[in-house]
C-alpha cells in the first residue's frame, strides 16, 4: 500500500493563500487513490466543516480529523472476524471476478484455519477454468488437506453439495468453495452463484457462514460495481482485499464500505501463505497515512 | 464497457444539442460534467486535466458558428481529443520480415495473461493462417503450465514447456525449437509480477535480452483504476513494451485505462479480449471506441463481427426485406442462429448506434437463454405462420404455445417484439445506406 496523500506538508503551504485549491489539491489526491468522487468529497465535507467551525489552523488536526472521517467509515458495527458457526461444518463460500486470486486465497484462508487446529475441506467449484482444480490440488497437498473436486465442466452445485455432505460425514470443521471467476455484469453465471448458495443453506439449514467477495486492490471505480451486483445477488458478508504489496492505494475499499456498508474482512499480498491477515481499520488508515 | 461514460456524454449532449448558441457557462458545465464523468471511468487525474483544458482551449479558439451547431462543435471536438487520446493509429500486429515473429507477453498478477496468450495465437492462426506455438514460462504459479496446455490442446497449438527449469532457459529453448519447427509466430507466456517487484522485472529483462523478440505486448486489465499509468510506464521502462492487450472489457468497467495508458506511456493498445470464449478477442480500434464513448455505437466493429459469420449475400437478402418490411421468422430464426455465434446478445447490443439504448432495451430480456426458448417458440409454427407472422391468431397461438412449451403470453410477446423489432430495423435501414449487417432480432 502507499501513501493515501503525498506531501500533505506541501500542499499544506496553498493553506493559508488559497484554501480553495489546497482542498481541491486534496480531493484530487483521493481520486488518484481510486476513492469515488462522491465518497471524497463527503469525506471532505465533514473535514472542512471541522476546520472552518473550530477556526483550525493546524496540519496535525487537519490530518488527524482526516483519519478520523476515514476511520469512522471503515469501522465495522459488529464484529469484522469471520463468523465461525456452532454447529460445524462451518462453510465459507468465496466468489469474484477473473483473475483477482481467490485460489490463492483460499490457500491461504485454509492454511491460516488449519494453523490454529481446525480440519478444512476444500471444495473446488470451478469447474471451468483450465487447471483450477490442480491448481488448488497443489494447495491442498502442500497443506494435507481435503479436497472435494469433479470432472472439468461438472456442475459446481454437485460439487458443492458433495462437499458439504463429506465435510459433515468427516467431522470437518470448516468447508471453504472456489469459485469460477465470473463477471458481475453476466447474468446466467450470477444465477449459478445463487444456486450454489441455495444448495449450501439447504444442507446446513441456515444461511452460509460467510460470503466473501475477492477483491484485487489495483482495481479502480469498477470495484464498486463488482461489490454492489456481488451483493445483489448474494447478499455479501465481507470482502478479501488482494495484492495489498502493489502500488495501489486501495481507496476503493473507502468507497465500498461507505456507499454499500460492506466491511473489508480479510488482506492478502504476495505468493507465501502466511501473507494474510484481518483487516484493521486504524492500522490501514494509518498505513495510507504514514 | 463505457457504458456509464456513454450515459454521460449522452445525457450531456440532449442537454445542449437544442441551442444554437453555446454560452461560456454552457461551455463550463458541460466541462465539469465531461471532467467527472472522465475520473469516474477510471481516466489518469493527470490526462483528465489536459483533456478538458485541450478541449476547452479548442472550443473557445474556433469560432463557433460557422458550419457546424454547437452541439456537433462539441462533439467534434471531444470526440478528436478522445481519439487522440487513444492513439491515431488502429491495433494489429506487425509479423518479422524474416523468421519467425516472436512475440513476449508480460502484466501483473490475474491481469488475464494466459487467456490472452491462447486467444492471441487463435486469432493469429485463423485471421493470418500462420503457425503458431506457444513457451510456457510461468513457473511459479501451481499449475499455470497445465492450465496453457489445456487450452492450447483445443486450438490445435504446440506448447513448450519443462520441469524444474528457470523460465530464462526455457524462454531460449522454446524460441530454439519453434524456429527450427518452422513456427510462423512464437508466444511467450510469461509468470505474473508485480511492477515494483525487482527480481521479478529483471527475470523478464533478462528473457527479453535472450530471445530479442519482436513485439513485447503489457496485458493489462480493463478494470485497473489510477495506477494503470504507473504499471504500464514500469513495464515500459524495464522491458520496453510495444502495445497493451486490454483484457476484461467484458465487464461494466468504463475502461479509462485504455484512455490513460496511450495518453502518458504513448504506447497503443493493440487487442482487446472481452469475453470467456476463444473468439472473444479483437484488434483495438480507437476511433470506433470513441465514437461509441459518444454514443454512435461500435457499428464497425459489429459489422465486421457479422461480416464473420453471415455471407454477404444472406445479409443483402435480409437488408432487402428490411427495406420492404418482409422480415419473417424464418429470417429471425436464421439470424438467431447467427447471432448466436456472434457472441451474447448484450454485447452485440451494446455496439449498436441507438441512442438512450438503456430505454429502449429495458423491456428486453437480453438473455442468451431467452434465446433457445424464442427459437423454441419459432420450431413451433407452421411453415405458413413462420411466412406469415399475420396469420397467427388465437388458436393459432394456443397450439404453438403448447408445443414450444410456453404459455400464450409469452407467444404474445415474441410477436410483439419481433413488430417492434421489424419497425426498428426499418429505420435503421433508412440511416445507414448500406448496411450489410444482418439484423438485431427484437
Amino acid at each position: 500500500m502507499q501513501k493515501l496523500i503525498k506531501n500533505l506538508s506541501y500542499i499544506w503551504n496553498k493553506f493559508k493563500n488559497d484554501r480553495k485549491s489546497f482542498w481541491d489539491e486534496l480531493e484530487e489526491q483521493m481520486v488518484t487513490s481510486d476513492i469515488s468522487i462522491n465518497t471524497a468529497s463527503r469525506i471532505l465535507e465533514e473535514v472542512k466543516d471541522y476546520v472552518y467551525r473550530e477556526n483550525i489552523n493546524n496540519l496535525e488536526k487537519v490530518k488527524s480529523s482526516l483519519k478520523q472521517q476515514i476511520i469512522e467509515i471503515l469501522k465495522c458495527n459488529g464484529d469484522s472476524k469471520l463468523n465461525i458457526s456452532s454447529r460445524p461444518p462451518t462453510v465459507f463460500l468465496i466468489v469474484g471476478v477473473n483473475g483477482v486470486g481467490k485460489t490463492t486465497s483460499i490457500a491461504k484462508l485454509a492454511n491460516m484455519f488449519k494453523k490454529n487446529g481446525k480440519k478444512v475441506l476444500i471444495s473446488a467449484a470451478d469447474t471451468y477454468r483450465s487447471a483450477a482444480v490442480e491448481q488448488l490440488q497443489y494447495y491442498a497437498e502442500i497443506l494435507g488437506m481435503d479436497m472435494v473436486y469433479h470432472q472439468k465442466f461438472s456442475d459446481p452445485g454437485a460439487v458443492v453439495y458433495d462437499s458439504v455432505e463429506k465435510a459433515k460425514a468427516r467431522g470437518t470443521d470448516l468447508v471453504i468453495i472456489d469459485t469460477a471467476g465470473r463477471m458481475q455484469t453476466s447474468y446466467n453465471l450470477m444465477e449459478e452463484l445463487k444456486k450454489i448458495k441455495k444448495v449450501i443453506c439447504r444442507r446446513i439449514d441456515r444461511e452460509v457462514d460467510e460470503i466473501l467477495l475477492v477483491m484485487d486492490s489495483t482495481t479502480g471505480q469498477n470495484a464498486r460495481n463488482q461489490a454492489e451486483l456481488f451483493n445483489n445477488s448474494l447478499s455479501l458478508t465481507g470482502i478479501i482485499l488482494t495484492k495489498t504489496d502493489s502500488t495501489s492505494k486501495g481507496g476503493i475499499v473507502i468507497t465500498i464500505k461507505n456507499d454499500l456498508n460492506i466491511p473489508i474482512k480479510l488482506v492478502t499480498k504476495g505468493e507465501k501463505l502466511e501473507d494474510i491477515c484481518y483487516f484493521d481499520p486504524v492500522r490501514f488508515t494509518e498505513l495510507i497515512f504514514s | 464497457m463505457f457504458d456509464l461514460l456513454t450515459a454521460k456524454f449522452e445525457d450531456l449532449f440532449y442537454k445542449i444539442r437544442n441551442k444554437g448558441k453555446l454560452s461560456p457557462n454552457d461551455l463550463d458545465s458541460a466541462l465539469r460534467e465531461i471532467k467527472l464523468a472522465l475520473l469516474e471511468a477510471d481516466v489518469n487525474f493527470k490526462v483528465v486535466k489536459e483533456f478538458i483544458e485541450n478541449v476547452k482551449a479548442k472550443a473557445t479558439g474556433e469560432k463557433i458558428l460557422e458550419s457546424l451547431t454547437p452541439y456537433q462543435h462539441v462533439v467534434k471536438i471531444v470526440n478528436e481529443e478522445i481519439i487522440r487520446m487513444l492513439g491515431s493509429s488502429s491495433g494489429g500486429i506487425s509479423f518479422a520480415s524474416r523468421g519467425p515473429t516472436i512475440i513476449m507477453t508480460v502484466g501483473l498478477h490475474g491481469s488475464g495473461k494466459t487467456s490472452s496468450v491462447i486467444k492471441l495465437a487463435n486469432f493469429l492462426k485463423t485471421k493470418f493462417q500462420k503457425k503458431v506455438s506457444v513457451v510456457a514460462a510461468d513457473v511459479y504459479r501451481p499449475a499455470a503450465v497445465l492450465q496453457l496446455e489445456d487450452m492450447a490442446k483445443n486450438i490445435d497449438v504446440d506448447v513448450y514447456s519443462e520441469n524444474n527449469s528457470d523460465p530464462v532457459s526455457i524462454s531460449v529453448r522454446g524460441v530454439e525449437l519453434f524456429k527450427k519447427s518452422g513456427s510462423d509466430v512464437i508466444i511467450i507466456d510469461t509468470a505474473g509480477r508485480l511492477h515494483i517487484d525487482e527480481n521479478m522485472m529483471d527475470e523478464i529483462a533478462n528473457i527479453r535480452n535472450k530471445t530479442t523478440p519482436h513485439q513485447i505486448y503489457l496485458v493489462l486489465d480493463a478494470m485497473t483504476g489510477q495506477e494503470a499509468v504507473n504499471i504500464a510506464s514500469s513495464f515500459n521502462l524495464r522491458v520496453g513494451c510495444d502495445g497493451i492487450i486490454l483484457t476484461k472489457l467484458d465487464s461494466d468497467t468504463r475502461g479509462g485505462a485504455a484512455l490513460s495508458v496511450y495518453y502518458v506511456v504513448k504506447k497503443p493498445v493493440k487487442f482487446v479480449s472481452n469475453g470467456e470464449k476463444i473468439e472473444d478477442f479483437d484488434i483495438f480500434y480507437p476511433d470506433r471506441i470513441a465514437s461509441r464513448i459518444l454514443g454512435k455505437g461500435d457499428i464497425l466493429t459489429l459489422i465486421e463481427k457479422a461480416e464473420k459469420v453471415v455471407s454477404e449475400k444472406e445479409a443483402k437478402r435480409i437488408e432487402e426485406k428490411i427495406y420492404r418490411n418482409e422480415l419473417n421468422f424464418e429470417d429471425f430464426v436464421a439470424q438467431i442462429r447467427s447471432l448466436k455465434k456472434m457472441g451474447s446478445i448484450d454485447k452485440i447490443f451494446s455496439m449498436m448506434p441507438i441512442v438512450n439504448k438503456s430505454k429502449i432495451f429495458k423491456k428486453v430480456n437480453l438473455d442468451d437463454s431467452h434465446l433457445s426458448h424464442i427459437e423454441a417458440i419459432i420450431n413451433s409454427m407452421t411453415e405458413d405462420e413462420r411466412r406469415k407472422p399475420h396469420i397467427i391468431n388465437g388458436s393459432r397461438k394456443k397450439r404453438i404455445a403448447k408445443g414450444s412449451g410456453n404459455s400464450v403470453s409469452e407467444v404474445n410477446k415474441l410477436l410483439e417484439q419481433f413488430s417492434k423489432t421489424k419497425q426498428m430495423l426499418k429505420q435503421f435501414s433508412g440511416l445507414k445506406g448500406k448496411f450489410n449487417l444482418p439484423p438485431g432480432n427484437f
